[in-house]
């Protein structure tokens, strides 16, 4: 027994030891972000800044000539809406992909499944043009748009309604319940977790991308954060310090909601294999 | 007359996701195949599209940025297996007695959730070639000239992918932990009966029976790397001296830069092919090695 307690001490140290691959660069950025830019490049590294400037590096990243609270907003409306539609097409879809019989289900299905293989960039030209025809580049709606059609989420969520039994379905359909009765009021509410996993990685997702927005925004009043930060990092070249706030900036709401939601993303991953 | 009720609703219920898959995706690739038969710039008006046949191919066929570009996507697929490989010796061992496991899966799950913009800006400041964290520990324990990392040709493309692999052992990981707690556990209680060391339960039980999973992992690996974008966009644009260029960044740099929509298509219609072909070739692969 002692021995084993002892090999679980050992082993914790060593996974200890590559955690810290993992966690340093964290660390650094977010120390990194405290301190006045010439104490950036200490070394050996001090963790804890020695000299403190932390509300002055906030403040110029915040409420400098830079609008960081614009950008935040911009991301928030873009991918909370995206998050809300994506969530429902993917559901409905995923519910008429498990739950229904109807004709040519299989097929189509296999459709859809086929263009997640597709690199979005085998098809981003004449996609860009459709949306300056349509007038659709240059705006939130448009961005919104690309990212509601999820197959990565019908297909989890179409895991999820598979694992319903088919008697409940039917003993509804017995009592006179149609389809989309049962949807909202039966299958639903069972799949909860399953639709707050999808919610989540889709949030983060969104809230993540760079492409999208590089590609199909030009206004500099509605850049997301990323193409925010981006711009700052170009702008303020050699400023790590600064460029470090802004990154942490960046992160932070990220992992607010994954540690909040860790459970469900990471079961969520593991039950659907999902990758964005 | 009741299952042709049920069809309609079925439709009704996959809508709005087959509409987006239409619009958004089928009708913009059959345009990509249709745009790479043309000289065109869409700035410029449909009246001034040409056509030019398979010549956009040709010219393809003897760029030399373009063939950097696709050498260095099929040396970014070594990412993909050593990412499986340390993930999946980290969840062995995960797997096993340890504390705070909650705890490390996080860890290791952060950088994937990360923003890459964020991530690439850390990186690049911790790689810097003069300044940065790493070279000054190189020079520390003793090495006099470090790598210049993302600043050295030669160094660049290796850079990039230890950074790939970073972010993406966490998604490695989470999926083969799932997969390990699935393995019955009487399976290795036999092979103990037998007298099976360790490095033969793991070779002849845990390899095999995780193999759909490493499948899995493989493949949807293989097209990722494809696909990735953001991280080449931010950390390198493809530099220095197109040593870190990609099919998908010399193909935007192409449409969106240059502003050569044919010529670009013409890229993407062998980016697509060539993903195809690999899936292809590894669902046929898959009988040699894969148990279900």
């Amino acid at each position: 027994m002692r021995s084993d307690k002892l090999s679980k001490i050992v082993v914790t140290i060593i996974m200890g030891g590559i955690g810290i691959f993992f966690l340093m660069p964290f660390l650094w950025m977010v120390s990194a972000s405290l301190k006045p830019e010439m104490d950036v490049f200490n070394y050996p590294i001090e963790l804890i800044p020695t000299t403190w400037r932390a509300i002055e590096n906030y403040t110029e990243v915040w409420a400098g000539e830079f609008s960081f609270a614009l950008y935040y907003w911009n991301s928030i409306k873009v991918t909370l809406l995206t998050t809300v539609t994506s969530v429902i097409v993917s559901s409905m879809a995923g519910y008429g992909f498990s739950k229904i019989a109807f004709k040519g289900r299989e097929k189509t299905f296999l459709v859809v499944l086929i263009t997640y293989m597709v690199p979005h960039q085998a098809f981003l030209v004449p996609q860009f043009i459709m949306y300056r025809w349509f007038g659709l580049f240059d705006m939130h709606l448009g961005l919104i748009l690309l990212g509601s059609f999820s197959v990565i989420g019908t297909f989890l969520l179409r895991q999820f309604f598979m694992g319903i039994h088919n008697e409940y379905i039917e003993s509804a359909r017995i009592d006179g319940a149609g389809h989309f009765r049962i949807f909202f009021s039966i299958a639903m509410p069972l799949v909860r977790p399953a639709i707050a996993t999808y919610a989540i990685l889709r949030f983060i997702w969104t809230w993540n991308d760079y492409q999208n927005p590089l590609i199909f925004l030009r206004s500099e009043s509605l850049f997301t954060i990323q193409l925010g930060i981006r711009k700052f990092a170009d702008i303020n070249g050699e400023f790590y310090s600064l460029i470090m706030a802004g990154a942490v900036s960046a992160i932070l709401p990220l992992l607010i909601i994954f540690i909040i939601g860790q459970k469900n993303v990471i079961e969520g991953i593991a039950a659907g294999g999902v990758k964005g | 007359m009741k299952t042709w009720k049920e069809t309609a609703t079925g439709y009704i219920f996959i809508g709005p996701m087959m509409l987006g898959v239409v619009v958004l995706t089928i009708i913009p690739l059959i345009a990509t195949i249709l745009l790479s038969l043309v000289d065109w710039n869409f700035v410029s008006g449909l009246n001034q599209m040409k056509f030019v046949g398979l010549n956009n191919f040709s010219r393809l066929f003897n760029d030399d940025t373009f063939f950097t570009a696709f050498k260095n996507n099929i040396l970014l697929l070594i990412v993909v297996p050593v990412t499986m490989l340390f993930s999946l010796l980290i969840a062995i061992v995960l797997n096993k007695k340890v504390f705070f496991k909650d705890g490390f899966k996080v860890i290791y799950f952060m950088p994937y959730i990360s923003s890459i913009v964020a991530v690439a800006a850390v990186w690049r400041v911790l790689m810097h070639p003069t300044y940065g964290p790493i070279n000054e520990f190189l020079k520390s324990i003793g090495m006099d000239n470090p790598p210049k990392w993302l600043a050295d040709s030669d160094f660049a493309l290796l850079s990039v992918m230890i950074i790939m692999v970073w972010v993406q052992i966490g998604y490695n990981l989470i999926i083969y932990i799932a997969a390990l707690q699935n393995i019955p556990k009487d399976l290795y209680e036999a092979a103990d009966i037998d007298g099976a060391s360790a490095w033969a339960q793991f070779r002849n039980v845990t390899v095999p029976t995780l193999s759909p999973t490493s499948f899995f992992l493989l493949v949807t690996g293989v097209i990722s790397s494809f696909k990735a974008f953001d991280l080449i966009a931010v950390l390198t644009q493809g530099g220095p001296a197109d040593s870190t260029s990609v099919i998908v960044y010399y193909l935007y740099e192409t449409a969106f830069i240059n502003l050569r929509s044919g010529y670009s298509s013409a890229m993407a219609v062998i980016l697509l092919a060539f993903v195809l072909l690999l899936t292809v070739l590894q669902w046929l692969g898959q009988k040699k090695w894969v148990n279900y």
